[in-house]
Formats: C-alpha cells, structure tokens, sequence
C-alpha cells in the first residue's frame, strides 16, 4: 500500500511539473531569446549564455516602440476609467434595485461583451471617419468601451449583490439618497472589487489588436500589440526575432507582475465574470 | 416587479434613480455597439465601397448571393453563400473552436483537479498557470512563432533530439501544421482561464460528500463521474460557452501566427480581409454579418439545450 502510494505521489508531482514547465517554458524562453543577438540567436540555447542587453536598446531606442507603450497606456487607462465610471451607478441599480426587465437587460449586457468584434467593424470604421477620430487615440478609447464597459457592469454587478442588504437598509432608513447610498456606502466597500475589475479591463484594453490594427494608420499612433505584430526587419524576408522578444518581454514583465501581485483578487474577478455570472 | 416590502414611493423613487444610473451606459452602448452592428448590417446590403462611405447603393441580397440568368440559359451565382474561401473559413473556424475548446476544457479538467488537491507548492502552479493568460494574444503568437520557427525554432530541436521526427517541420508555413501551430498556442494560451472557472466551480462541491464517498470506499474514478461531474455541470457549461464564443470569432492569434494562410484564416480574418485589405467593404460586411448571425444562433440552441443560467438570477 505505501508503495502504491509513492507511485502515485509521484506521478501526481510529475503531473504538477508538467503543468509548471509548459506553462512558463515560452515565457522563460522569450526572455533567454531576447538577451541573445547577432548569430547567437541562432543557435538553440536553453540557457542564457550571456547578457547582451543589445535588443533591449535597439527597441526602446528607436523612436516608434516608447511612442507605443505610452499610447498603450493613455488608451487603457482612459478606457477603464472611463468604464469603470459609467459602471459603478449602473451596477448598482442592476444588483440592488428590482425593476421590471433586469433579467432581460442582464443577458443584453452580456451579449455584448460576447460580441464578435468584427461584426460592429465596418460600423465603427464608419462612426471614426464620421467623428474625424481615425488614426487618434480617441478612436481605440471609444472602441474598446464596447468590451470594457459590459465586462465592467457585469462583474460589479456580481461583487454589489455579494454586499450585504443591512448595510443599504440602515442608510435607507437614514434617508440617504440611492445616490449618496453608492458614492458614500458602497464605493468604500467596493474598492478591492474596483481594483480588480479595473486591473482586467485594463489587461483587455491593453492586449486588444483588431480595432488598434484597423484604426491607426501610421507608425507613432500604434498601440503595443500592433507594433509587436507588425515589427520588420529591413527586409520582408528577415524578421527581427532578438528585438521582437526583447519588445514582448517589456511589455508582459509588468503585467505578469501584476497578475501575480494581485493574483487572488484576479481569480476571484474571472470566476465572478464567468461562473457565478 | 416592485413588490419589495418598502413604502411604493421608495420604491418608485429606486427605480426612477435605477433609470437614470442605468442611462448612461445604456446610451454608451448604444453607440458603440448597437448602432455600429446595426450599420454594419445595412452596409452589407449596398455596394459600399472603404473610400466612399456614403456612396452605396442598396443592392439587397447580392453580397450574400445573387442568381443571374445569362441569355443563354446559364445561371450565374455570386456572393458569400458561393463562396470557396468563404466557406473555407467557415470551416477553418468550426474546426479550430470545437478542437481547441475541446482539448482546453479536458485540459483545464484535470489542472483544477489538481488544483483543487491539497499540496505543497498549489500557490506556485496557480501563479505558473496565470502567466500564459496574462501574456497578450499577440506577445504569446510571436513567441510560439518563433518557438516554431523551422530552422531556428527550439520545439524541432526538442523533437529532433527525442528523434520524434526526422526532419524540421515548417511548422507555421506549411499548410498541413498551420492549424496544429494556432491550436497549440491558443490551447496553452486559455487552458489556465478554463482551468479557474471549472476549480470555481470544483470549490463549490462539499468536502463532505467526498469524504462521505471516501468512507464507503467508493473508487476515486467512479467518484468523479458520480459526483464530482454532475456538480459542476452547470459551471463547465458556462466555461465551455464563453471559450466558444471566444473560439468562434479568433483573430488576432491567426493574423500573427500564420498570416495569410488558407488553412487557418477563420471567418473573422476573412471579413477583415474583405473590408479593409481587398476595398470590398459591403462585402466583408456581409460576411461579418454571417458570423454574428452564426454564434447568435448557437448561443441561442446551447442555452436553450443546455438550460444554462448565464445571468445567474436563478440561484437567488
């Protein structure tokens, strides 16, 4: 019996190497690929042999990748914000008032943030050109709230059920307004949900690429994924793999940090969005 | 529905003060959701053209299909339904989601099992399994590319080395393995997503009906099928439904994978084509069009098979 016991600790501990080693090895691999340059990229190494900080220069040198990263940035935040504002009030009156066709409305939310993008491009494309916002942050920031903006309701909506109904009940008694019930009672309580809601919004609007690729035109006006995607060599035939890791490896080191800083809010965000729905 | 215990003016006073909370982000989507689709759907019934927006003219059906009778008897089809690289991507979309969900959800199966087991070391394989999720579509698809890569790429020299193969595959270029190279990334990339919403659900089971089954001695594998899967049905279902719907409109991960490649370009890729790349916009719009229609209808069938409680009002 003990035996048969190791064996199968053993097996189980395997099992858990595996999940670990396939989940980090590209990882690890894109950082070890992107400390190497020259002829040295190709060879196959599992090990950095050296530190050559070469394609980290040439990416954060040239002029367009930095422009990048800060549009990224402006266009997230502004995104979530954004969302998160219009979000909060009307999560509240999802979760916390009973109205005729909140189920309906519900199920709409979610619909949309289900959407397949491409089937509002051509209509967006459309409402840029109308607006004059092409190729303008402003295009990706009013685009992105289609995802956001849903995803947002959506999981406010399930941490504000979560709070409980005394709390509203005192301060209804009190005579506080619905109004000064959300800014004064609840957003105290809601900050750790706001945090976490936001921090997946963020991760969405930061990583998108269809509108970002459809809506810009130049190179200075591109968000991260684009230039990550569309980065050439000075030839179509040689692309360059050193600077394009060194590129991912800058942009996913703060994200990855964050998810695991915040990883237990993170968890209990997704499964909010998903499960308990 | 405004029979809470309180005075009817409180009530009314809520609701009027839901209405005005839920105004704003309701007319936020308006605009950037129902009115873009709804323009979207009138494009692909003109001829509209990327350069001229407001010049199409209503053609009706003809970007979906279009019957012409020459003189001479011959009947001429056009449009979407007729379409070899239309259906093509149809089928190229099809496939991808049902495998990628497939293996995802066995996948991230038996990660929350382990998971949900308890051993020294679960925090570390949870952070572990958050990194392919947190690495953005595009970052992972130029990793794995290079990581494909047919000359230089580390999973030949890893299969060359173990002797799986004998020679360097062409992993991304060559069309019998372009589909095998996008599932592969895209499976790595969102089992750890699955595999969080089904160990939610997994936490939702009472330890004590395992431990009951433990005290009877019911075999660990007929346990599993006995209780452990019929508990968490519900959440796998909704698991299962958002990946799908996630699988069914693909874009970015084939865009940078195997751009270009007509074994993999899936319904999404193909209207985007259409509409901005080939200045036939109306036409990709009826292709987008098709899609939506397309997973309108399967959420519609699933949740009505399936009896899934999405907004989830039915458990309070």
């Amino acid at each position: 019996m003990t035996t048969r016991k190791l064996i199968g600790s053993i097996a189980f501990y395997a099992l858990v190497a595996v999940i670990v080693v396939f989940s980090v090895f590209p990882f690890y691999y894109a950082i070890v690929t992107s400390f190497s340059t020259g002829t040295d990229l190709f060879r196959v190494r599992y090990w950095p042999k050296s530190f050559d900080f070469g394609n980290y220069e040439s990416v954060l040198g040239g002029r367009n990748f930095p422009r990048s990263i800060l549009n990224s940035i402006f266009i997230a935040t502004t995104t979530v914000v954004f969302a998160l504002f219009l979000a909060v009030t009307a999560s509240y009156a999802l979760a916390r008032v009973r109205f005729r066709a909140r189920g309906l409305l519900l199920l709409m939310i979610l619909a949309v943030s289900m959407f397949p993008q491409i089937a509002v491009l051509a209509g967006l494309f459309e409402l840029v050109r109308f607006l004059g916002i092409f190729n303008s942050p402003w295009a990706m920031i009013m685009s992105y709230t289609i995802f956001t903006l849903p995803f947002t309701v959506w999981v406010l909506t399930t941490f504000m059920r979560d709070l409980p109904v005394e709390i509203e009940e005192a301060a209804i008694v009190d005579g506080a307004s619905p109004w000064v019930i959300i800014t004064r009672v609840f957003l105290p309580l809601l900050w750790p949900a706001l945090v976490t809601t936001g921090l997946l919004a963020f991760i969405g609007a930061w990583n998108e690429f269809l509108f970002a690729l459809t809506f810009t035109s130049s190179e200075t006006t591109r968000t991260v994924p684009v230039a990550i995607g569309l980065l050439s060599g000075a030839s179509q035939q040689e692309i360059p793999w050193g600077p394009i890791m060194a590129a991912s490896v800058i942009v996913t080191v703060p994200l990855v940090i964050l998810v695991l800083v915040f990883q237990r809010k993170i968890v209990a965000g997704l499964t909010a969005g998903g499960v308990k729905g | 529905m405004a029979t809470s215990n309180d005075g009817p003016s409180l009530s009314q006073q809520r609701q009027r003060a839901a209405f005005w909370f839920l105004a704003p982000m309701l007319l936020a989507l308006l605009c950037v959701a129902a009115w873009p689709l709804l323009r979207t759907i009138w494009f692909s019934l003109t001829d509209t053209s990327l350069n001229n927006l407001y010049g199409g003219e209503w053609i009706g059906f003809d970007n979906y299909l279009s019957i012409r009778v020459l003189e001479s008897g011959r009947v001429i089809y056009r449009g979407t339904l007729v379409d070899a690289a239309w259906w093509n991507a149809v089928w190229n979309t099809v496939r991808f989601a049902v495998t990628s969900v497939f293996f995802e959800t066995l996948l991230g199966l038996i990660v929350a099992l382990v998971l949900n087991a308890e051993f020294k070391g679960r925090g570390l394989v949870r952070a572990a399994i958050l990194i392919p999720w947190a690495i953005p579509t595009i970052v992972s698809a130029k990793m794995w590319a290079w990581m494909l890569n047919d000359q230089f790429g580390i999973i030949n020299d890893i299969l060359l080395g173990f002797g799986l193969i004998d020679q360097k595959i062409a992993w991304t270029a060559s069309p019998d393995t372009a589909m095998t190279a996008v599932l592969i990334v895209d499976i790595w990339k969102t089992t750890p997503f699955m595999a969080l919403l089904i160990l939610a659900g997994l936490q939702m089971v009472p330890r004590d009906i395992y431990e009951a089954a433990r005290i009877d001695g019911v075999n660990p594998v007929k346990v599993f099928f006995r209780i452990t899967l019929p508990l968490i049905r519900p959440a796998l279902m909704v698991a299962v439904i958002f990946r799908m719907l996630d699988a069914l409109r693909i874009f970015d991960l084939v865009y940078v994978l195997t751009p270009n490649s007509a074994a993999t370009k899936t319904m999404s890729v193909i209207s985007r084509e259409n509409m901005i790349d080939f200045d036939k916009f109306a036409y990709g719009a009826a292709q987008s069009t098709l899609l939506f229609a397309i997973i309108a209808v399967f959420v519609s069938v699933y949740i009505w098979l399936g009896r899934v409680d999405l907004s989830g009002e039915g458990q309070r």
